[in-house]
């Protein structure tokens, strides 16, 4: 089946982040096709780049990246709760005027449309929130 | 009798959080008003705290947040017209759809399991 996620959990403070990854990882593993994980909310900040956990706790950054790179999910990061919340890739930093960059890809931000449509393309979409 | 309405929608955005102390509100509006400017049918669902959404003037207040009201207002603009609401949400706060600021289909407990379930897609903040 083919599977989307919309993920509303700030990383850390709850556990949705975490067991949105984990289902992901179970989806793929199952043989399903899980196009993308949608953020949303406080979830875009599971797209912080400069994230620093201590070294014996999951990297749910790069732990997103990963599954990106080695599953071709798409990794869609709403932009209006992004950039509120000081999530900026390059483009939307030089169109601040800020000099600092806290999105990236595989990470890439995207409008509201893209949960819609990822909604009616797939067979599922299942939302992790707080 | 509202009951046997069928709902032909093609997603339910379920809100649930009242119009102040958090963003859920806000955002849950964005994504159904977004979802029907890309020609989606959209119906509101209001559960629990989420009624005290249509309470009349829900403007600006002190935190700078913007008032709901202002986008509830929009809804008939945007073809949004399928508004539900949970009729044990309105009984708790002591309300009746009389006191609202729109007009809602109020729903029964079997009535909103029927809407979950009419419902391929459904989003709920």
């Amino acid at each position: 089946m083919r599977y989307a996620i919309l993920l509303m959990g700030t990383p850390y403070s709850d556990q949705a982040s975490h067991s949105a990854l984990r289902f992901a990882h179970a989806l793929v593993a199952r043989g399903h096709c899980l196009e993308a994980v949608f953020f949303y909310h406080d979830g875009v900040h599971n797209a912080a780049r400069l994230a620093a956990p201590p070294q014996d706790e999951p990297h749910l950054v790069d732990a997103w990246a990963g599954l990106a790179n080695e599953h071709r999910v798409a990794l869609q990061v709403c932009i209006a709760a992004a950039l509120r919340r000081g999530l900026l890739d390059e483009r939307e930093a030089a169109r601040h005027g800020k000099d600092g960059v806290s999105v990236q890809a595989p990470f890439e931000l995207t409008g509201l449309g893209q949960l819609v449509d990822l909604g009616m393309r797939c067979d599922r979409l299942v939302t992790f929130g707080p | 009798m509202q009951d046997h309405h069928h709902y032909d929608s093609d997603l339910l955005v379920i809100l649930r959080h009242g119009p102040h102390g958090s963003s859920w509100l806000k955002e849950g509006l964005d994504a159904a008003l977004v979802a029907a400017a890309f020609g989606r049918r959209v119906s509101l669902l209001f559960m629990g705290e989420g009624v005290a959404a249509l309470m009349p003037c829900q403007k600006k207040g002190p935190l700078g947040q913007k008032g709901t009201a202002e986008t509830l207002e929009m809804l008939e603009m945007y073809d949004i017209d399928s508004l539900l609401v949970e009729e044990q949400g309105l009984s708790c706060l002591g309300l009746s759809s009389d006191d609202l600021m729109l007009e809602v289909t109020s729903l029964s407990p079997p009535a909103l399991a029927r809407v979950f379930a009419e419902h391929r897609l459904v989003l709920t903040f």
